[in-house]
């Protein structure tokens, strides 16, 4: 829940809530990723994130 | 607020620094803990030793930051797939389940950390810093200057890439940033990648191989794969590059360009291979000295400092302090993320109306940045005996007299002494020496000791009094960071040079020091001074008694692939795996016909290719 509050707050700072819809097909398709995938080691050269 | 703990962590070379009062009390990298090279786990163990150096507990401390913000990189992952779709998606489904596991609930995740320390930990006591302020905040408030300009440059923090900051006393203004994906940091790495290096690892040896080829490819750099203002800002052409949104750094179009594939791992170095080295050095040069011209032509003020993944290259750094347009140029001595912890409890500590900051002496506050864990001698003794080691037991000139000797008579010694080093560099506490006359002395110290490339340049340690008799440099250097030439009275220049190509240019005897001096008569150069590395020091000096050179082949303690030492066995485990003939380990002196225990033959086989 502090987190989402975090979200929100964070993107009306920075005025960015065009964003919120892909956050939210994030969550719901993301949690699919997550549940489907065993190991969370990615195969990046250089990892931006 | 007094006593302020600053991480870094999650992406590479985690580490964590204290500051009190607004002195450094202690700053280590996690990889010299955990072993494992660049390690982006959280730094417990770092921070579990820079509360020890204080004597305190997690307790005591009055906040906790983190050196970058989480939500605006997170931000900046979903516009850049989001400008790129639908490129980028196979990208974008590996990248998602990391981020929403961990990376978005950092805060989460350094709390749970650090509660294995101090259970009533609060959430309030911590706080993010952004990326590039830390970095600026790492080069700016230990340095000695009052007032400076600071420019930050790395692969990419949230937005920023670049950025340019003014600092006066205790106040860092960001003044301009170029944002991701435009970043010199990624271009170096994109041609580490091209060559066959590891990135984030292999820029060093893009660098050492840049002297060996003719920068025949620059202006393709310069023309085609940016696009480079008068300012010295640019935009990368992104239909080369493939790392905004894919799994690799470039993409077909950059090798169509070049017009050779990428170069394999084992793959033999070419005369092409150094000439796109020495072209993209020269490249990286030139966008430098633009911006630093400029931003001195602009703000006018004559102190520079520097931090960020790019002022690693100190190639490029030596070359902005002979332009002259700074009067004084300092590199913070990590600048890289490990830096940024210690940038990032700076900033906050001097964020708070009650901290002021004053200049009161000419020297930097990094003390040497011998900021590691030390160890005493019967810590020492202990740990030899546990593994059988012989040593004999010497008082502090003893020790300097017989080193000294060994040295001159071609020994090759680890020397593991005080406070470990903060940042990528060895500097007399955790190094391997070597006398740097002697002519194959480079050839087998990568060979048979570090097991690494034979092109890679060596450092010369040089006491400072000695400096310009030896070099063309007239500032002090104890950081490692600023290249230069070596002086012309010390050069020789072997009849055969015009007869040798590319890497046979390592065979030729190039100056009095031929291990230090690299094949365009360049050196890495460290100054050694008495008020920071009395022991170390010393040494150098009853070496020059010995020889009249005033300088000692300088490399780090550990093996390509390994961090470098930190504790009195990890040296002993070295010192048993490669070819080195004596370990100076505080007070004691082990000499390697002397153990009992057998050379380990596997040992450069325990670390990954760096």
């Amino acid at each position: 829940m502090d987190f989402i509050k975090q979200l929100f707050k964070f993107f009306a700072v920075r005025k960015k809530f065009w964003l919120l819809p892909i956050v939210i097909m994030l969550f719901i398709f993301g949690g699919l990723i997550i549940l489907s995938q065993s190991s969370a080691v990615a195969p990046f050269i250089y990892t931006l994130f | 607020m007094k006593i302020i703990l600053g991480i870094s962590a999650f992406y590479h070379d985690s580490a964590a620094a204290l500051v009190k009062n607004g002195e450094i009390v202690a700053a280590a990298q996690e990889e010299r803990f955990t072993r494992v090279k660049h390690d982006s786990n959280f730094p417990l163990y770092s921070v579990k030793y820079v509360l020890e150096e204080a004597k305190i507990e997690l307790y005591d401390v009055d906040a906790i930051i983190f050196y970058d913000k989480p939500l605006l990189k997170f931000e900046r992952l979903l516009e850049t797939y989001v400008s790129f779709a639908p490129r980028g998606l196979i990208s974008f489904v590996k990248a998602m389940p990391i981020v929403l596991r961990e990376k978005l609930f950092l805060k989460n995740l350094i709390i749970k950390n650090l509660k294995t320390l101090d259970k009533s930990l609060k959430p309030n006591k911590i706080f993010f810093s952004e990326h590039h302020l830390s970095h600026a905040a790492s080069a700016f408030y230990p340095s000695p200057f009052e007032e400076a300009i600071i420019l930050t440059m790395d692969g990419v923090g949230e937005w920023a890439t670049a950025s340019v900051a003014q600092g006066k006393g205790k106040n860092i203004k960001i003044l301009k940033e170029l944002h991701f994906p435009h970043s010199l940091g990624l271009l170096y790495s994109a041609f580490t990648y091209y060559l066959g290096f590891k990135v984030n690892s292999g820029e060093y040896k893009v660098m050492g191989l840049a002297p060996y080829g003719k920068p025949k490819y620059k202006n393709i750099i310069l023309n085609k794969l940016i696009d480079l203002k008068s300012d010295g800002s640019f935009r990368l052409v992104m239909k080369y590059f493939n790392f905004a949104t894919g799994l690799t750094m470039i993409n077909s179009s950059f090798s169509k360009l070049f017009k050779q594939p990428i170069r394999k791992e084992k793959e033999k170095l070419t005369e092409f291979h150094m000439d796109i080295a020495a072209s993209i050095q020269a490249a990286t040069e030139e966008i430098l000295l633009k911006i630093t011209s400029n931003i001195h032509q602009e703000y006018k003020i004559d102190n520079l400092c520097l931090a960020g993944g790019v002022a690693l290259n100190c190639v490029a750094n030596g070359k902005i302090l002979r332009d002259n347009k700074f009067k004084q140029v300092w590199v913070q001595p990590a600048p890289g993320d490990s830096g940024a912890a210690l940038g990032a409890a700076l900033l906050l500590y001097y964020s708070k109306k009650e901290n002021q900051r004053k200049i009161v002496s000419k020297e930097d506050l990094m003390n040497g940045a011998y900021l590691g864990p030390s160890y005493t001698n019967s810590q020492i003794e202990k740990d030899l005996k546990n593994v059988n080691a012989k040593y004999i037991l010497l008082d502090d000139e003893e020790l300097i007299n017989e080193v000294s000797n060994l040295l001159y008579k071609g020994m090759i010694v680890g020397w593991f002494q005080g406070r470990m080093e903060f940042g990528p560099r060895a500097l007399g506490s955790r190094s391997i020496l070597a006398n740097p006359m002697i002519k194959d002395m480079q050839k087998k110290l990568n060979l048979k000791i570090k097991f690494r490339e034979s092109f890679r340049p060596f450092a010369p340690a040089v006491i400072y009094e000695n400096l310009s008799e030896w070099f063309d440099l007239d500032i002090k250097s104890p950081y490692m960071q600023f290249v230069s030439r070596v002086n012309k009275d010390k050069i020789l220049i072997d009849e055969n040079t015009k007869s040798f190509f590319g890497i046979e240019r390592l065979n030729l005897i190039r100056s009095q020091i031929p291990c230090v001096t690299h094949v365009d008569y360049s050196a890495r150069i460290q100054t050694v001074h008495k008020n920071t590395n009395f022991r170390f020091y010393s040494l150098i000096k009853a070496f020059k008694d010995l020889t009249n050179c005033p300088v000692l082949c300088n490399t780090s303690f550990n093996i390509r692939g390994e961090p470098i030492v930190n504790s009195p066995y990890d040296a002993y485990r070295c010192f048993m795996g490669t070819q080195m003939d004596v370990l100076a380990i505080g007070n004691y002196i082990l000499f390697k016909n002397d153990q009992i225990n057998n050379l380990d033959p596997n040992y450069k086989n325990q670390f990954l290719n760096d």
